[in-house]
C-alpha cells in the first residue's frame, strides 16, 4: 500500500472520516505520521478554540479581580485560585463526571459529556484562569506617566480604559501570555487520557502514538514523531504571536520593543 | 472499622457514611495519598541534586560536557511532558531489561525486537515473574519516581542555570581577587548565593510538581486518580454491601479540594522560606528586611 493511499485512509481518520479500523499489524512509518498528524487536529481544534474564548472571559475576569468592590472581586478571585490551584487533569476527570451526572437531570448536558464539547469547556475556564491571572498583572503595571497623560487629556471612565489602559497592558502581558498559548496547546493532550471517551477510536495525536507504542512495545517511533509534530506547531505559534506582538508594538522604536522569549510553563 | 458496621444493611444516615468511609478499600484510597506524599517527597531531592547536575553541567568549560548538560535542559521544552512521561517509563523498563538480557543471557541467539514483540529470556525480566505482587508494584512506583526525577530535573535545571547566571559577576570577580580557585569559587560564593536567585523558580516548579501528581495514573501506578475512579463507581448491592449511584464526581471533587488546599498550604510556606532566605542578601527584598529591623 503507498503512503499516499494510507494518507487517504487515515487523514482525517481522527474526525471519523476514511478507513474505519486502525491498523493492526505491520505498521508502517507512514502510517504512524498520517494517524498521529490526523489526531493533531483535535489538538488544534481545542486550542485554538479555547484560546480565543477565553482571552474574553480572561479580559473580563482580570478587571473583575481588579475593581474596588468585593462583588465583583471575590468571585474573580476564587475563580482563577480553583483554576489555577488544581491540576489539570483531576479537573477533566472532575468535568467529566460532573457533566455525566447533569445528564441524568437534563438532556441538555448529554453533548457536553463528549470530549468535543465537554473537554473543550473545562479547557476554557483553565485558560481563561490563567490569562486572566498574567492579564491582571500587567493591567496593574500599566506605567503612572501614561494614565497620567490620560487625565491630563480630559479622559476617563470607559474611554480611558479602551484607548490608554487595556492596549498598554495587552502589550505588556502579550510575551506572557505567548507562553500561555503554547502551555495550553501542550495541555491538549491530556484530555483523552482523563475520563473523555474517543469515541469510535477518534482521538488526539497524543492518543494515536501512545496507541502504536502499546501495539508495537516500541516507544522510540511514535513519541518522538509526535515530538516532531508539537515542536513544529510551537513554533509556529511563536511566529503568530509574534507577527501579533509587532503589531501591538508597531509605534515604539525598534529597540524598545519587547521581545518575545519563550518560557514554556510546564504542566498545570 | 466500627462495632456497629457488621450489618450494613440496618444502618443509615451518618453511621452508614462512617462505616461506608471506613471500608477497606477506603482504607487504601487514604493510603495511596501517602504515596503522592512519597513520591514528592523523593521526587523532589532527587530531581534538585539532577538539575544541579545538569546546570553545572551546562555551565562547564569542557564543550562536551556543556553540551549534554545544555541538552538535557532544551530537550523538556517545546514538547508536552505527559508525552515525555508516557515515553520515559517503557524506555527506561525496556533499558532495564535489555541491559539485564545482555548480562544474564550472553548466549541467546534471537533478536529481542521480533516484529511488534519486544522478547528478551525470562531471567531478565525485570521484575522476575515469579516475585511477589508487592515487587511488582515497587518496581512500578520506583520507574514513576525516576521518570518523574527525570523530567522535573530537567525544569530544574533551567531554574539553577539562570540563578547561577544571576548572581553578580562582581561576586566572582571578588572571589577571584582573593585568589580563589574556580571551583573553590563556584562551591564558596557562587553556590550559598544562587539559591535566593532561584527561589521564585524553584517554588513555582514545586506547585507544577504537586499538580503533576495525578500522572502518577497514567503510569500505573494505583494512585488516587485510580482509587477515586474505582470506588466512585456505581456499586449494585450484590457485589457490595455499601450500594451507591455515580459518586466519582463526589470523589473528584475531594480530590481537587485535597489540592487545592495542598497549594495553598505550600504557597504559604514557600513564601516564610523566602523571607527567611532574603536576610542579609544584596536583593530588594534583603533590603527591606534590613530596613525594618534598623529602624
Amino acid at each position: 500500500m503507498s503512503c499516499w493511499q494510507t494518507i487517504q485512509d487515515y487523514g482525517l481518520r481522527s474526525l471519523g472520516y476514511g478507513e474505519r479500523l486502525l491498523p493492526r499489524s505491520d505498521f508502517t512509518l507512514c502510517q504512524q505520521f498520517t494517524l498521529i498528524g490526523s489526531g493533531l487536529l483535535w489538538n488544534i481544534y481545542f486550542a485554538v478554540l479555547a484560546l480565543l474564548a477565553g482571552f474574553v472571559l480572561a479580559n473580563a475576569l482580570a478587571v473583575a479581580k481588579g475593581a474596588k468592590t468585593p462583588i465583583l472581586r471575590k468571585p474573580a478571585e476564587w475563580f482563577i485560585f480553583v483554576f489555577r490551584g488544581s491540576p489539570l487533569f483531576i479537573q477533566f476527570f472532575f468535568g467529566y463526571f460532573l457533566f455525566l451526572s447533569l445528564k441524568g437531570v437534563s438532556p441538555v448536558f448529554t453533548p457536553f459529556t463528549s470530549a468535543a464539547l465537554g473537554a473543550l469547556v473545562v479547557l476554557f475556564f483553565n485558560t481563561s484562569a490563567y490569562s486572566a491571572e498574567i492579564f491582571h498583572g500587567a493591567l496593574r503595571s500599566v506605567p503612572k506617566g501614561d494614565l497620567e497623560a490620560a487625565d491630563a487629556y480630559g479622559f476617563s471612565g470607559l474611554a480611558r480604559f479602551r484607548r490608554i489602559v487595556w492596549p498598554t497592558a495587552m502589550r505588556l502581558a502579550w510575551p506572557a501570555y505567548t507562553n500561555e498559548a503554547i502551555f495550553l496547546f501542550h495541555a491538549t493532550v491530556l484530555v483523552f487520557f482523563s475520563g473523555f471517551p474517543a469515541w469510535q477510536q477518534k482521538g488526539d495525536a497524543l492518543y494515536y502514538a501512545s496507541y502504536f507504542a502499546d501495539k508495537t512495545f516500541n516507544p522510540f517511533i511514535p513519541y518522538p514523531i509526535l515530538a516532531g509534530y508539537f515542536i513544529l506547531l510551537t513554533l509556529l505559534i511563536i511566529g503568530i504571536f509574534g507577527l501579533i506582538n509587532r503589531h501591538l508594538n508597531r509605534h515604539l522604536p525598534q529597540d524598545a520593543r519587547q521581545r518575545l522569549r519563550f518560557r514554556p510553563n510546564l504542566i498545570r | 472499622m466500627f462495632s456497629y458496621c457488621t450489618d450494613p444493611d440496618t444502618l443509615s444516615g451518618l453511621t452508614w457514611l462512617s462505616c461506608y468511609l471506613t471500608t477497606g478499600k477506603h482504607m487504601a484510597l487514604y493510603g495511596s495519598f501517602g504515596t503522592v506524599l512519597l513520591l514528592l517527597a523523593i521526587t523532589a531531592p532527587t530531581a534538585l541534586a539532577l538539575g544541579f547536575v545538569g546546570a553545572s553541567a551546562a555551565r562547564s568549560h569542557i564543550a562536551p560536557l556543556s553540551w549534554l548538560g545544555k541538552f538535557y535542559i532544551a530537550i523538556v521544552r517545546g514538547v508536552p511532558d505527559i508525552a515525555f512521561f508516557l515515553f520515559f517509563v517503557i524506555a527506561l523498563d525496556q533499558g532495564i531489561e535489555y541491559l539485564r538480557h545482555k548480562l544474564r543471557c550472553p548466549d541467546w541467539s534471537e533478536p529481542i525486537r521480533q516484529g511488534n514483540d519486544f522478547v528478551v529470556c525470562s531471567a531478565a525480566k525485570m521484575p522476575l515473574s515469579t516475585a511477589p505482587q508487592w515487587l511488582h508494584e515497587i518496581y512500578g512506583f520506583g520507574l514513576a519516581v525516576v521518570t518523574f526525577a527525570i523530567v522535573f530535573g530537567a525544569f530544574a535545571a533551567n531554574v539553577l542555570f539562570g540563578a547561577m547566571r544571576a548572581v553578580p559577576r562582581a561576586q566572582i570577580e571578588t572571589a577571584e581577587a582573593y585568589g580563589m580557585s574556580r571551583r573553590q569559587a563556584f562551591w564558596r560564593v557562587l553556590v550559598p548565593q544562587m539559591w535566593i536567585y532561584a527561589l521564585p523558580g524553584l517554588s513555582n516548579l514545586w506547585m507544577v510538581l504537586i499538580k503533576a501528581t495525578p500522572l502518577l495514573f497514567l503510569l500505573g501506578v494505583e494512585d488516587i486518580v485510580y482509587w477515586a475512579r474505582e470506588l466512585g463507581g456505581a456499586k449494585t448491592a450484590r457485589f457490595t454491601s455499601y450500594p451507591h449511584p455515580d459518586w466519582r464526581m463526589w470523589y473528584f471533587l475531594a480530590l481537587l479540594v485535597f489540592y487545592l488546599v495542598f497549594t495553598r498550604v505550600s504557597e504559604v510556606a514557600l513564601e516564610r522560606l523566602t523571607r527567611r532566605l532574603s536576610r542579609g542578601q544584596a536583593t530588594a527584598a534583603g533590603e527591606a528586611l534590613r530596613k525594618a529591623a534598623t529602624t
